[in-house]
């Protein structure tokens, strides 16, 4: 086996090259560290070596972390526990090496990578975009296990340190060295060579291996360097963790109890309480759902989107939108993100004018944040070229529709569309309900017509659930799909059925949450019981933010098409009936205030409700049981149906796509976690009093027959 | 007879333009570089072109950016180009964007390139506004300065009147005569009186209007949404008065001539704001993208006189070679689109067309004749419809194209006058 570190000495440097082989990453996989260990022996013994520098052999990643497979063969805490005492063993030699050791760091530097760069004696970064900087274990649940949370407040400060580690973000090079993680940033081209020089001057001693910089100032004193700033900059992390997480997940408080620890006890003490939570996070069921979604989203990355051998995915050079509404505008901002040519119509110029705006307004966002230059912002501004009539549609590879929702509109647009596009131009609709049969219908070349679901908003929701009919074709399959990860989207592919996946599960949720209200229940305590169980938003919320007219016309769809299991309740067919629509016309069931602010439920819209004023308490539990299983229900059925190819999409399209807990992993992975069987009784123990909406779907029975689940309990959630 | 290209034929493929605005109105926040890009994004745009098609992008400009004096450069790194287009701009007075035209055509007829684009764009709202001679020199000198004491010194030389700015003026270098003073001479000269200007300035105020009301113009334009808020949208040019009357035309002042004068700033073009750009290819090329082209060039011709003299009237010396050199009389035009700087300087173009010593200056012995006045700027003109220097060519380019084949006709001649005593012409045809 060739092996994943080749060191060159010269001049008594070590020159390191770290680059894993047959593999896009660097990651610390057990290979490696066995590797490392063995460099480490050597710089600590080879006496013609006086200094080293560690630098990666690939394009783009110096270090991207611990290898995530590895912790699904992790059975108990003790082993992930001895996991990160052995890390710390090796970190600490390297700290206090003989020699010194410099980070030449191109590309990204995270988790595990930036622990072994912590415990260099110099760290440089280049100046480039992709070299980044980040602690991300608390985004799968865990916190690092590397030493990092004793070592980078340390260097940075508590406040900086405390951000990095407990939301995981990233930050860019030109940063890294304001904050004093990195001490030098350089272009890519003389990285070595400064590396080697400063390797050189460590060496002789020109150059002091203590902290250079590191945090300082009269901020740092007061917070930093006593103990009340501390207790101070600890409680409001604690708030924010707790107003972010709402308790559901442990691993930001876990890491703040280590970060406190190392301050009041030492880091000895520090480093082996990191090393136990680091053990109890790992087999918790919330890091061990977190990993679950990231195996499923890394494999949706790889999924081409149809069976093997899959046409290769054609390139989307210009793309037509139609309607510059707020989800047209939206999906045009983040495709010129991409550098797609846009051209963006609409009925007319007013419209459009607003579409670019709005468009301009998502990326004027990310200037703020520095994500974006001015000068990129103006190009891709450019990119997007408004227009009321279809001029300039003939080289199209793709046109996404965002027009009114209405079967007859979209189908007149698909047919204007058709007649000036070339016969290769792909046609997707952007409908949530309308099914894409139906639209096709009318299609001189249906096997071109795809479904391309966006959420809103399109900038911020990661999910895409691509519908294809029994015609659309391979290539146009792969082709949109290939193009939505382009854009930086999760793809799920479902297949065409009123509602497709994501709106088709919500449906139930909603009209349970709706028969809750028909039964007297308070609109709040509805909210508030889902919001607990997980979900971003309860459902009475989330249907004021949808718009009520929509959620009532998409209601009336999923009735006709399922019959009374989807039936709206009364409640949202009376306030739809009464003209409220929600939050966009400031008035639903709860109250706005001029600016769209939501200002607490509006009590005058329960003279609507058939119980009126009288409310009736119904515990929590049962509220969520009800609202949640409903959901969980059909989303097997979409499995069962073959709408869903997989339960992996399933629970990514229901994690991503409508806000289903992540901490629980999605619908299918809540049902294994619960047993199939009992949630097979607990929808016939609804079932009996509210027949038949709570009918368990057969698949679920079946399952619940064989003891079967969704995925294997142990080890890689996809196997093979 | 061996017409323009010797054998390779150069299509203009289509044209587009940002509507035209009078300086300092609808149009003012919007530099010339980004008026440019507008008009080029637009123009790849509407005409499916494939960016990594254009080889290269010639522009014209009159007054450049201080800080970005290579407007072309700036417009050929619009996203949907590769950054591998070269560009040059162009600097030939008011006739600017023909000669960025002509030299994009120049490369395609070589077989250097098979499809550029040209044009051109101009901002008279953003002129750069320059120091006096003493102030630059002291400021100059301060940042030389080694010490601060002699940074302090340079400073101090720095006199009250020293900080009048210096806004650039439409004159000539050669003779400190204004546009406007020269328009002056020539209606002397040439005879010209007050009442046939205001005439042919409501002429092309009412066919501008018309030309607006049925869409034949705006339809050379792409509307223009003003960013960052992209509320206000232009999609007409908003120099045109459609009730405009000869009685308010007489009413206005002489501004150049108080006394005996007779132009004034109805009967002259309006400084204006706006960019205009073509799209050029080989026929072959043209052909094989699938391209139907709005026509083609046959002949050019530039000329130039003393700027002394009479400043506008070079179109005279280049008409009749453009004519010979497409093989063609003026019978044989089917539409005219004149550059009009002035009623005062068309008036005294076509006065000079029917001149037989204008026709000896220019090495012919019989005029060029008379042009019908209904084939002549059948849908206004620069009086009207307003002209930014450096994007004039391109637009009455497009005008000319689009109209004749509205019509059906064959040839169109175009002519610009310019600054410096120089003058244009272009013979196109159809098919």
């Amino acid at each position: 086996m060739t092996s994943a570190l080749t060191t060159d000495v010269r001049d008594g440097i070590a020159v390191v090259t770290l680059d894993v082989p047959n593999a896009p990453v660097n990651t610390f996989a057990r290979s490696v560290r066995d590797e490392f260990t063995a460099l480490i022996d050597r710089l600590d013994r080879d006496e013609s070596i006086r200094a080293a520098v560690i630098r990666s052999g690939k394009a783009d990643v110096w270090v991207a972390g611990a290898d995530i497979e590895e912790f699904l063969g992790i059975e108990t805490s003790s082993q992930a526990e001895a996991l990160s005492r052995d890390g710390h063993a090796l970190l600490d030699r390297l700290e206090k090496l003989r020699t010194p050791v410099v980070a030449a760091i191109n590309g990204a530097c995270l988790g595990g990578g930036l622990e072994a760069a912590l415990a260099c004696a110099y760290r440089i970064g280049t100046d480039t975009p992709k070299t980044v900087f980040g602690l991300p274990e608390v985004q799968l649940g865990l916190i690092p296990g590397g030493g990092g949370t004793q070592r980078l407040p340390r260097l940075v400060g508590l406040e900086a340190g405390l951000d990095m580690i407990l939301t995981g973000r990233n930050i860019r090079a030109r940063k890294a060295l304001q904050m004093g993680l990195i001490h030098e940033l350089v272009h890519p081209a003389i990285l070595d060579e400064i590396a080697i020089e400063r390797a050189k001057a460590l060496a002789d001693g020109v150059l002091a291996r203590s902290m250079v910089g590191g945090p300082h100032g009269a901020r740092h004193i007061l917070l930093d360097e006593n103990r009340i700033g501390r207790a101070l900059v600890f409680r409001q992390a604690r708030e924010r963790i707790l107003a972010r997480t709402r308790g559901h997940y442990p691993a930001p408080l876990a890491a703040l109890d280590v970060v406190a620890t190392g301050y009041a006890h030492g880091t000895e003490r520090g480093f082996r309480e990191e090393a136990r939570l680091f053990g109890e996070l790992a087999v918790s069921e919330v890091s061990r759902q977190l990993v679950f979604l990231f195996f499923a989203t890394s494999a949706l990355k790889k999924d081409p989107g149809v069976p093997e051998p899959a046409p290769p995915p054609k390139p989307i050079q210009k793309l037509g939108i139609l309607g510059a509404g707020f989800m047209g505008a939206g999906i045009a901002s983040i495709a010129a993100q991409q550098g797609t040519l846009i051209r963006l119509k609409d009925a007319d110029p007013g419209r459009v004018g607003k579409g670019l705006a709005a468009a301009r307004e998502v990326m004027r966002e990310r200037l703020t944040k520095k994500q974006i230059t001015r000068q990129q912002l103006d190009d891709y501004m450019t990119l997007i070229g408004g227009t009321t009539d279809y001029s300039g549609f003939r080289n199209v590879d793709l046109v996404i529709e965002a027009v009114f929702e209405d079967l007859g509109v979209k189908q007149a647009v698909l047919r204007e569309t058709e007649a000036v596009t070339r016969a290769e131009a792909i046609f997707a609709s952007n409908t949530s309900t309308i099914p894409i049969t139906q639209l096709a219908s009318v299609s001189v070349r249906p096997q071109r017509v795809i479904g391309m679901h966006f959420f809103s908003p399109v900038p911020k929701m990661p999910l895409l659930e691509v519908i294809v009919t029994k015609e659309t074709s391979r290539e146009v399959t792969t082709t949109v799909v290939g193009y939505g990860k382009t854009l930086g989207k999760t793809v799920i592919v479902v297949n065409d059925a009123p509602g497709f996946f994501a709106n088709r599960i919500l449906a139930p949720y909603i009209n349970e949450a709706g028969i809750l209200l028909d039964e007297g229940v308070a609109i709040d305590a509805i909210d508030r019981a889902l919001v607990e169980f997980g979900f971003p938003v309860g459902p009475i919320t989330l249907i004021d933010e949808v718009g009520l007219d929509i959620a009532g016309k998409s209601g009336a769809i999923m009735l006709e098409a399922f019959g009374t299991r989807m039936a709206p309740s009364q409640s949202l067919t009376r306030v739809v009936a009464a003209g409220r629509t929600g939050r966009k016309g400031k008035k639903g069931f709860y109250r706005y205030d001029e600016t769209g602010k939501k200002r607490g439920v509006d009590p005058s819209v329960y003279e609507l409700l058939p119980t009126g004023q009288r409310r009736t308490e119904i515990p929590a539990d049962e509220i969520q049981r009800r609202c949640v299983l409903a959901m969980v229900n059909e989303a097997v059925r979409c499995l069962q149906d073959g709408i869903l190819r997989s339960s992996r999409d399933g629970d990514v399209g229901a994690v991503f796509g409508i806000g289903f807990p992540p901490f629980r992993g999605g619908p299918f992975r809540y049902v294994d976690s619960l047993g199939a069987e009992r949630v097979v009784r607990a929808l016939e123990g609804l079932n009996s009093d509210r027949a038949p909406r709570f009918a368990p779907a057969q698949l679920l029975i079946e399952m619940a027959r064989g003891g079967r689940r969704f995925y294997p309990e142990r080890g890689h959630p996809f196997p093979g | 007879m061996a017409t323009f290209g010797n054998g390779r034929r150069v299509a203009i493929v289509a044209g587009v333009r940002t509507p035209f605005a009078r300086s300092g109105t609808a149009l003012k926040t919007i530099s010339a570089i980004d008026l440019g890009k507008t008009c080029v994004a637009e123009l790849i745009q509407r005409t499916s072109l494939d960016g990594r098609d254009v080889e290269a992008l010639v522009f014209g400009t009159v007054v450049p950016s201080v800080l970005a004096p290579n407007i072309a450069r700036e417009v050929a790194l619009l996203p949907m180009l590769p950054k591998g287009v070269q560009a040059v701009t162009v600097s030939r007075a008011c006739a600017s964007a023909n000669q960025a035209i002509t030299d994009a055509a120049d490369q395609i007829a070589l077989g250097h390139v098979s499809v550029a684009i040209a044009g051109g764009a101009e901002s008279l709202s953003n002129v750069p506004i320059l120091h006096s001679r003493g102030f630059s020199d002291a400021l100059v000198t301060a940042s030389r300065a080694k010490t601060l004491g002699s940074r302090v010194k340079a400073l101090s030389r720095i006199r009250p009147k020293d900080l009048v700015p210096i806004t650039p003026a439409i004159a000539e270098p050669s003779t400190g005569e204004t546009m406007g003073q020269s328009a002056e001479k020539m209606a002397k000269i040439n005879h010209v009186s007050r009442d046939e200007q205001d005439q042919f300035a409501l002429r092309s105020h009412r066919l501008a209007a018309a030309g607006t009301k049925d869409g034949r113009l705006t339809a050379e334009i792409a509307p223009t949404y003003v960013p960052p808020k992209y509320e206000v949208v232009i999609g007409a040019d908003n120099g045109i008065r459609d009730d405009t009357s000869i009685d308010q035309l007489a009413a206005l002042k002489p501004v150049f001539d108080r006394r005996y004068g007779t132009v004034t700033a109805g009967n002259s073009s309006p400084l204006t704001d706006g960019a205009a750009a073509v799209l050029l290819m080989s026929d072959e090329r043209a052909r094989a993208l699938g391209y139907t082209p709005l026509g083609f060039i046959r002949s050019y011709a530039y000329a130039a006189l003393d700027p002394g003299e009479q400043l506008l009237q070079a179109p005279v010396l280049a008409a009749p070679v453009a004519l010979r050199r497409a093989g063609l009389s003026l019978r044989d035009i089917d539409l005219v689109e004149m550059h009009e700087a002035f009623a005062a300087q068309v008036l005294s173009n076509l006065r000079g067309f029917e001149s037989k010593a204008w026709a000896e200056r220019a090495g012919f012995s019989e005029p060029v004749g008379e042009v019908d006045r209904a084939r002549l700027n059948v849908m206004g003109g620069s009086i009207a419809i307003g002209h930014p220097f450096g994007a004039t060519g391109a637009r009455i380019t497009t005008t000319l194209l689009n109209e004749l084949g509205r019509r059906g006709g064959q040839f169109g001649l175009m002519t610009v006058c310019a600054a410096g005593g120089m003058g244009f012409a272009m013979v196109v045809e159809r098919q």
